[in-house]
């Protein structure tokens, strides 16, 4: 039992160290505002700003070559707060770059999946498991929900599942427009 | 004679507790369905292990804990398992979860039950038992009981707390288990005085509960248990952990902090009962004592098996005409039923009916008038108003800092508001607003962390190739016969020429069924050579926006 959770434990360890390391060694040199807009940017990484990924776009905004409401998965949430960070005056999201959807995921119909790896290389986030010629599938958990596996798929069997809001996710409404019991 | 502290704030609500506390506790009876819910306890839900159509016995494990912040889950009676799917549940938010339903035979048999020597027994394999034996806290938080138990890792704890305060109106279910079952309350406390190894034993009651008090004296003198057992005056929410831990210890919980930073660990008396019952007889957490009261014929306790739909627990009880509906728990902190047919839980300690009369409807929220009156009723000691006003006005950065998380929402500063503001409910709209947004933090943190290990992996690939490039060109540079090595040359040499055979050999036999094809074949090939180049260019393109 204990060895058990020695061995568990180490590798455990193990592994963040590689992580870490990793996390270090490509870690771009950050200038600080770059790293604030990113954070506060929602990692979709889905490219509907005009930028290849999240980061891209944080420097383009911070170097004044982008406006701040390009990014519909930021929503207008979003862009108030990084009106805030810059002091900038906030204004509504730019339509050309998309709307902002409910937060879905990817979901491979595995019986369609014919195994040909287009959609892993889309894929920003390593979210999609599966080798050559052989069916995928989507660790849920790490999909951001950005649509880029959908459209390379030649046999069209990725679709985006809004996240449904089950007792785990479910939050207390804003009690105004709680509908209260006619008691 | 200890003496007591008094905890800031606290109300004094009519307490109803004479309806139904005058009636023992009713014997558990047996529905034709059981519902059990899944997620009863705080933490991971269980993890179902029996199938549709399986028979199990009262008291057989149905679900596993999963994971560490969990428990498991045990047949209530004997029966078919007639589904495992999503049903209603017990939630203000009406949302169904996982559900094992079970359609009872009636015999109410039991599965083999062991007791466990609890003495002798290692207190990590004993802890892993409560947690076996599905024991959560049963006054209201179900927090899996084994966790609390665990002493390691925080301050050394110090006091063990028999929490009796029940505070809440309409709430009589502790004090019939302490008027009845004191002896079993008591034992289950010494097992967990062992495991926490606590010096000191004390249970803190209500001083509107006499017999209970009574009654917990006489079964501690029989046992001969070292504990104190203190009348504490009756005084909304003088049930709650960190209120009790004042009064009958002086000490204050740091904010944000629990109360085992002050070396304090509080169990309610069902909790107490319950684990007594699943370590002294191997029975395990199956049913619990719950008050109906309330707008019913006859209000009493009943013993209920978990998972007895609250709509057959009202016709024992007597259902009269005009019920407006039901409240779990009790009127202070506890929320209405979305449907009748929702199972008793671990968390029911009460199944309050409404009527016109008993509840009227609550007057219009009017605006905050900024008359304080809320401060001085506060437990936490917060500034309820302020958090009103932030989490209001979502500036939830603000809430925060004016100490939400120490809001334990015992509705007090409603209670007393004025301008009837349902002020919990903004609360716990902001505190769970809160939660989402640190959840959403942490996701896009793991997919930047996850995004940028992929450029890293996709840069060194990169990198790969082009040394292996680079490497390639440099071999074939040197292969230029490097004079005196003969050696090297000849075995290039024997490469060579097995290279040459063995692409003789596959020339050979590479069928070539694409050549002397009818016209048509050599048409469909060539259109589906073309569909394949043009999947590869799509797949290549770039995903533009999406442009409405
Ligand atoms: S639009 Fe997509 S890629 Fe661009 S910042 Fe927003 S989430 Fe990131
Ligand atoms: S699985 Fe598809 S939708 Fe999800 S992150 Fe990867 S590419 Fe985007
Ligand atoms: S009691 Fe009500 S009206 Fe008075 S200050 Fe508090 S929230 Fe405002
Ligand atoms: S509900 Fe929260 S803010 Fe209101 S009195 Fe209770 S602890 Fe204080």
């Amino acid at each position: 039992m204990l060895t058990a959770i020695l061995v568990m434990a180490g590798i455990a360890v193990a592994l963040g160290a590689v992580l870490g390391f990793a996390a270090l060694r490509y870690k771009v040199e950050g200038d600080p505002l770059v790293e604030k807009i990113d954070a506060i940017l929602p990692q979709t990484q889905c490219g509907q700003c005009g930028f290849p990924g999240c980061r891209p776009y944080a420097e383009a905004i911070a170097r004044g070559e982008a406006d701040i409401n390009q990014c519909p998965p930021g929503g207008e949430e979003g862009v108030k707060k990084l009106a805030e960070l810059l002091g900038v005056e906030a204004k509504p999201l730019d339509e050309t770059h998309g709307v902002t959807k409910p937060k879905s995921v990817a979901y491979i119909d595995e019986a369609l999946c014919i195994g040909c790896t287009l959609c892993i290389q889309a894929c920003p986030v390593d979210a999609i498991l599966g080798a050559a010629k052989q069916m995928h599938t989507i660790i849920a958990s790490e999909c951001t929900g950005c649509e880029l596996c959908v459209a390379p798929c030649p046999v069209n069997c990725i679709s985006m599942v809004p996240l449904k809001e089950d007792l785990g996710s479910w939050k207390w409404k804003y009690p105004v427009f709680r509908l209260r019991q006619a008691t | 004679m200890m003496e007591l502290q008094r905890f800031p704030g606290g109300i004094h609500p009519e307490e109803h507790k004479q309806e139904s506390s005058s009636r023992p506790i009713h014997a558990a009876f047996v529905p034709k369905k059981l519902v059990v819910p899944m997620r009863q306890h705080i933490g991971q839900p269980s993890k179902p292990i029996v199938k549709v159509g399986d028979r199990v016995l009262k008291g057989q494990m149905i679900a596993e804990a999963d994971g560490y912040v969990s428990v498991a889950m045990h047949a209530p009676s004997s029966g078919i398992v007639t589904e495992i799917g999503l049903a209603a549940v017990p939630h203000p938010s009406g949302l169904p979860d996982l559900c094992i339903t079970l359609s009872t035979d009636g015999r109410d048999e039991w599965a083999a039950r062991t007791p466990i020597d609890w003495r002798n027994t290692d207190p990590a394999a004993l802890r892993g038992h409560v947690r076996e034996l599905g024991i959560a806290g049963l006054g209201g938080a179900v927090f899996p009981s084994s966790i609390k138990l665990d002493p390691a890792g925080g301050p050394p704890i110090h006091t063990l707390i028999l929490n009796g305060g029940e505070c809440e109106p309409w709430i009589t279910c502790d004090d019939r288990l302490m008027r009845e079952r004191a002896e079993d309350i008591l034992e289950g406390a010494r097992i967990m005085q062992h495991l926490l190894g606590a010096e000191k034993l004390i249970a803190g009651i209500e001083d509107n509960k006499p017999e209970a008090i009574a009654a917990m004296r006489a079964a501690a003198e029989r046992l001969g248990l070292a504990i104190e057992i203190a009348a504490m005056p009756t005084l909304y929410p003088g049930g709650g952990g960190k209120q009790i831990t004042k009064t009958l210890t002086g000490l204050d919980t740091p904010s944000g902090g629990r109360t085992t930073d002050v070396g304090v660990q509080v169990f309610n008396m069902g909790t107490s009962y319950a684990l007594a019952r699943a370590i002294l007889h191997g029975e395990p957490l199956i049913s619990r004592i719950v008050t109906v009261t309330g707008h019913v014929l006859q209000p009493q306790n009943f013993e209920v098996l978990i998972g007895t739909p609250i709509s057959e627990l009202l016709l024992h009880a007597g259902e009269r005409d005009g019920t407006t509906g039901v409240i779990m728990g009790g009127p202070m902190m506890g929320f209405d039923v979305p449907d009748m047919d929702v199972p008793v839980v671990k968390a029911t300690n009460c199944v309050l009916a409404k009527s016109k009369e008993l509840f009227p409807p609550k007057p219009r929220e009017l605006p905050c008038i900024r008359c304080t009156q809320c401060v001085p009723v506060c437990p936490a000691e917060l500034q309820p108003q302020q958090l009103y006003w932030f989490a209001r006005a979502r500036d939830l950065g603000r809430a925060q800092e004016y100490h939400l998380f120490d809001c334990i929402e015992c509705g007090c500063c409603s209670y007393v508001c004025p301008s009837h503001i349902p002020l919990v409910d903004y609360y716990r709209f902001a505190k769970s607003e809160i939660w989402a947004r640190e959840k959403e933090k942490r996701l896009s943190d793991i997919a930047r962390e996850r995004h940028e290990f992929r450029l890293f992996r996709q840069e060194r690939e990169k990198k790969e190739k082009a040394e292996r490039l680079a490497a390639k060109a440099q071999t074939k540079r040197a292969e230029a016969p490097a004079p005196g090595d003969a050696e090297q040359d000849a075995k290039k040499k024997l490469i060579r020429e097995a290279l040459a055979r063995a692409q003789a050999r596959k020339a050979a036999v590479t069928p070539k069924n694409t050549d002397n094809l009818p016209p048509e074949k050599q048409a469909e090939i060539a259109e589906i050579e073309a569909r394949r180049a043009k999947i590869v260019e799509i797949a290549k393109q770039p995903v533009e926006p999406e442009q409405h």
